[in-house]
C-alpha cells in the first residue's frame, strides 16, 4: 500500500531491502490508558524515565533548544515526565546519576546529527530515539548521502563537493569556472554538513559564486554545489511506530521571497505550508516512496525527514535527509504529524518506548 | 485547500515590523552564554565587582521599612528624591544647575530614546547619527520609521566639518534633521571620544543650523584616567537633550535611566512615558536612590574604572600581539568597547560561523549601521571577561581572521571589494542580535 495525499499517515511498504513492510491501517494512537505498543507487549508512557537532549554548542543551538522544548511540552501533555539535558560536559554525569530508559535527541547540527553524541550514548548504554551513529555519519554528510541515494537508483541533482584546500591548490577561478560550465546557473551552494539552511545560498550569477563560497566555507571546510532545481519544494517525514515505516503527508513549502532560508524557516508568516502537498495522487505516492526508500537505503531508524523538489514534469529530486528533524513551532515534521491525525507527544512517547525496549 | 503561514495575523502587522524576522546571526548568539565560548560580544557590566552583600541588605531594608511606598505605583515623571540625586550625578560631568523638574526617569535610557523618538519623529524624518551608532538607538529610530544618515568619525569622534557639510547639504535640499544622536564619550560601539576641542564646535554648528542634539551618555563616569569630560549638555542647555543611565555605574537589571530636557520637551516626554508605562518602576528607583544615599557609590565607580581599564589594556595588548596585518582598532579611553576593522575583503558577519566554531563571539559591525554598511567592522567588548579570557578570546579571533584571510585569498584576491552574499538582508539592526547583548 502506498500513501497518497488522500490517505495521510498510512504505512508504506518501501519495497527495498531492509524496509519494514507496513501492516496496519489508519492513524496510530496510543491506547486510552497512555500505553504504547512495543514488540512483545505494551509500555505505560508515564512510567518511562526519559531525557530530551537539546542545545549543544553547534550553530543550530537555538533551533535545537526550541525543538527540545516543543518535544518536552508534547511529552508532558501525554502524561510523561521528561527531563531536559544539554549536550555539555555535565551530560554523562547527568545520565549516570539517573539513567533514563531512553533519550530523545533534539540536537541539531554536528553533535546531534553526525553520530558523535549517539556514539557516546552507545558507550554509556543509553537507549535513544533515532538512527545509529554509523547511519548518521553517512546521512549527515550530504555528498555521501546523495551518492548512496543515487546508487540506489533515486534521483538527486548532480553535485560536486570540494574542500577549501582543493580550491586553493587547483585555483578557485578555474575550478569554479568548470563548475559553471558543467552545471550552468542558477546553482545551490551549501555546506556539505549542517542544517536549517545555514550557509545555503542560491547563486544566480557566476560573479556571485566566489562570495558565496566564502560565506559557505565559514560554516565548514567542504562545500556542496549542485544545480538549482526548479519545482515544488517538499519535505516528507518518515516514522516507524512499530507498524512499519510510514511516510507522513508531504509538506509543500512556499517561501514568500522564493528562498526557504533561515528566516523563512523560523519566522511564522514568512512561508506558506500546504499539508498534504498539492500534488497529483501519483506524484504524492512516488514522493512518499522516495522518502521511505531514502530512509531505508541510508539505514535510518525511527524517524527522518527527506527534503526534495518535485519538478514540473513530476520527477522527485532528493536533496537531503535529516536524522534529527526540527521540532520547533515552524518545523515540518510536527506539521506532518498533525496532518496525519497523530499527536506529537504520543509519537515521540512511542518512539521513546520503542527505544527503551530496544535497549 | 489552503495552506497555512503559521501566523493568522501576517496581513495585519504594521509596516515597522518588516525587519522583525528570525536571523542567522541572532541564532548564533545562542551559544554565546555557554561557558565554553569566550564572549567578546555582550556589553554586560561586571557585577561581580559590586558589594552584593551590602546591596542585598540595603534592598532588604528597603522592603521592610519603605515597602508600602517602594512597591506602590509612583509618579509618571519619576520619584522626586531620585531626580534630585540624578542632578547631583550629572553635576559630576559638568551639568550644573539642572532642575529635578526637568528630569524624567525612564526604564533604562533605552526608554528615554524611545519616548524622544515618539515625541520628535514622524515617518521619513531625518536623524543624524555617528557611524557606527548604538544599535538600540537605531532600533528606536527604525520603529519610528525615520531615515538615519550616518556621519563618519575619526579618533576624536564626530568630525565638525563632516557635520557642517551634511547640514549644509540638507539645507540645500530643503530638508532638516530632527536631531543629531550622539554618544560623545566612550562611544558604543566605536570606543572613541569626541575631543574636548570639538565639543563647542559641534554645538556651534547646532546653533547655526538650528539642530537639536540628543546626547546619550551612559559611560561618562568610566574614563580610565579618572577625569570626566564635559557633557555636551553642560555646554548648551537649550540645544541638548541628555540621556543618562545607572546601568553601567550600578546595575542594568534595575533598568533605571533618565532624560534631562527643557521644560516644554519634558512635559511631552512625561506624557509619552505615561502612555507607555504609567510610571517607571518605583522599587528600582527607590533602590537606586538608596544606593546613592547610603553606599560609597563613587568609590564603586572607581573600582569599575580600574577593573575595566585593566581589561581594556589586556585586550589592546593581545590585539597588538596577535592580530594579523591589516586589522585596525580603536583605543578607548573609557567605556566597554573596542571597534575593529578587518582587512580588505573580509566580512565580519560572514565570518561569524567560523568564530562560533572557534568558540569566540563578537558583534558584527553591520548591526550598528542603518544603511547596511560596516561589513568589515566588528565590536569587541572587554567589560565582562577576565583578562585571561580576553587574551584567549583574542587569540581565537586572530585564528579565525587568519583562516578567513586564507579563504579570501583563495576566492576573492584580485576581485576588488566583494559583493554581499544573497542572504545578507541589510542591517536589520533590531533583529540581528539580542538587544541585551548590544547594550
Amino acid at each position: 500500500m502506498i500513501a497518497d495525499a488522500a490517505t495521510p499517515g498510512a504505512p508504506v511498504s518501501a519495497g527495498a531491502p531492509g524496509a519494514v513492510a507496513g501492516s496496519s491501517a489508519g492513524p496510530f494512537t496510543t491506547d486510552p490508558e497512555g500505553r504504547a505498543e512495543v514488540e512483545g507487549g505494551s509500555v505505560a508512557l508515564d512510567e518511562l524515565t526519559v531525557v530530551v537532549l537539546a542545545g549543544g554548542l553547534d550553530l543550530e543551538r537555538e533551533v535545537s533548544l526550541r525543538s527540545g522544548r516543543r518535544v518536552f511540552d508534547a511529552l508532558r501533555l501525554v502524561g510523561m515526565h521528561p527531563r531536559e539535558a544539554d549536550a555539555d560536559a555535565a551530560l554523562l554525569a547527568t545520565l549516570a546519576a539517573e539513567p533514563p530508559d531512553a533519550v530523545f535527541i533534539a540536537l541539531h547540527g554536528q553533535a546531534g546529527e553526525s553520530g558523535a553524541v549517539r556514539t557516546v550514548l552507545d558507550l554509556t548504554g543509553t537507549p535513544y530515539v533515532g538512527s545509529t551513529a554509523a547511519a548518521c555519519r553517512v546521512a549527515w554528510d550530504k555528498p555521501n548521502a546523495k551518492a548512496a541515494i543515487r546508487a540506489a537508483g533515486l534521483r538527486t541533482p548532480d553535485w560536486v563537493a570540494l574542500s577549501h584546500a582543493t580550491f586553493r591548490e587547483l585555483g578557485a577561478a578555474a575550478v569554479l569556472g568548470r563548475i559553471v560550465t558543467r552545471f550552468g546557473v542558477p546553482l545551490m551552494v551549501k555546506p556539505a554538513q549542517g542544517g536549517s539552511a545555514l550557509g545555503a545560498i542560491p547563486v544566480r550569477d557566476p560573479d556571485e559564486l566566489p562570495a558565496a563560497m566564502v560565506s559557505c566555507l565559514s560554516y565548514g571546510d567542504t562545500v556542496l554545489i549542485e544545480p538549482y532545481v526548479d519545482g515544488i519544494e517538499v519535505a516528507v517525514s518518515v516514522i516507524d511506530l512499530g507498524d512499519g515505516l510510514r511516510a507522513l503527508p508531504a509538506v509543500e513549502i512556499v517561501a514568500a521571497n522564493g528562498v526557504f532560508d533561515y528566516a523563512a524557516r523560523y519566522t511564522a508568516g514568512m512561508t506558506t505550508y500546504h499539508t498534504p502537498a498539492r500534488l497529483p495522487t501519483e506524484t504524492a505516492a512516488r514522493l512518499a516512496e522516495v522518502a521511505v526508500r531514502a530512509h531505508t537505503v541510508l539505514g535510518l531508524r525511527d524517524l527522518s525527514r527527506t527534503d526534495a523538489i518535485v519538478t514540473p514534469d513530476g520527477a522527485v529530486e532528493f536533496l537531503e535527509v535529516n536524522v534529527a528533524p526540527g521540532m520547533t513551532e515552524t518545523s515540518l515534521l510536527p506539521m506532518a504529524v498533525e496532518a496525519a491525525g497523530l499527536d506529537l507527544g504520543q509519537v515521540c512517547g512511542t518512539l521513546l518506548a520503542r527505544a527503551a525496549q530496544r535497549g | 485547500m489552503t495552506g497555512t503561514s503559521l501566523d493568522p495575523y501576517s496581513d495585519r502587522y504594521a509596516q515597522r515590523t518588516r525587519g522583525m524576522t528570525a536571523s542567522e546571526i541572532r541564532a548564533l548568539f545562542a551559544v554565546v552564554s555557554r561557558p565554553e565560548v569566550v564572549s567578546l560580544a555582550g556589553g554586560m557590566p561586571y557585577l561581580n565587582a559590586l558589594p552584593l552583600d551590602a546591596v542585598g541588605a540595603m534592598i532588604g531594608e528597603l522592603v521592610s521599612v519603605k515597602g508600602t511606598a517602594a512597591l506602590q505605583y509612583g509618579s509618571g515623571q519619576g520619584d522626586l528624591r531620585l531626580r534630585e540625586r540624578i542632578c547631583d550625578v550629572m553635576a559630576l560631568e559638568g551639568i550644573r544647575g539642572a532642575s529635578p523638574d526637568d528630569v524624567v526617569v525612564t526604564v533604562g535610557s533605552q526608554q528615554g530614546l524611545d519616548i524622544v523618538s515618539r515625541v520628535f519623529l514622524d515617518p521619513g524624518d531625518v536623524v543624524l547619527a555617528e557611524g557606527p551608532s548604538y544599535v538600540g538607538a537605531l532600533g528606536t529610530f527604525a520603529a519610528a520609521e525615520a531615515e538615519v544618515i550616518h556621519l563618519p568619525m575619526d579618533s576624536d569622534g564626530l568630525v565638525p566639518a563632516v557635520l557642517a557639510e551634511m547640514l549644509e547639504r540638507l539645507t540645500r535640499e530643503g530638508r532638516r534633521a530632527k536631531f543629531l544622536y550622539t554618544v560623545p564619550t566612550f562611544n558604543n560601539p566605536a570606543g572613541v571620544t569626541l575631543s574636548v576641542d570639538r565639543r563647542p564646535e559641534i554645538l556651534a554648528l547646532a546653533d547655526r543650523y538650528d539642530l537639536l542634539v540628543l546626547e546619550d551618555n551612559p559611560y561618562g563616569l568610566l574614563g580610565f584616567d579618572g577625569a570626566t569630560l564635559p557633557a555636551l549638555r553642560s555646554l548648551s542647555e537649550s540645544r541638548v537633550i541628555y540621556l543618562g543611565s545607572f546601568s553601567k555605574t550600578f546595575a542594568p537589571g534595575l533598568r533605571v535611566g533618565w532624560v534631562l530636557a527643557s521644560h516644554a520637551v519634558r512635559e511631552k516626554l512625561v506624557l509619552a512615558s505615561e502612555a507607555q508605562i504609567l510610571c517607571p518602576p518605583t522599587f528600582s528607583q527607590f533602590a537606586v536612590a538608596e544606593y546613592l544615599d547610603t553606599q560609597p557609590w563613587l568609590e564603586q565607580v572607581k573600582v569599575f574604572r580600574e577593573l575595566y581599564r585593566e581589561r581594556r589594556d589586556a585586550m589592546l595588548t593581545a590585539l597588538t600581539a596577535l592580530m594579523p596585518a591589516g586589522c585596525t582598532w580603536t583605543e578607548p579611553g573609557g567605556g566597554f568597547y573596542v571597534w575593529m576593522t578587518l582587512p580588505e575583503g573580509l566580512n565580519a558577519k560572514v565570518m561569524q560561523p567560523r568564530a562560533v566554531h572557534a568558540r569566540v563571539a563578537y558583534v558584527p559591525g553591520i548591526g550598528f549601521y542603518a544603511d547596511g554598511s560596516g561589513e568589515r567592522e566588528l565590536r569587541l567588548s572587554y567589560c565582562y571577561p577576565e583578562p585571561d579570557r580576553i587574551r584567549e578570546g583574542v587569540r581565537r579571533l586572530a585564528g579565525v581572521i587568519e583562516e578567513e584571510l586564507d579563504l579570501s585569498a583563495t576566492f576573492l584576491s584580485g576581485r576588488g571589494e566583494r559583493r554581499p552574499a544573497h542572504r545578507d538582508r541589510g542591517s536589520a539592526a533590531s533583529a540581528d542580535a539580542p538587544a541585551a547583548d548590544l547594550a
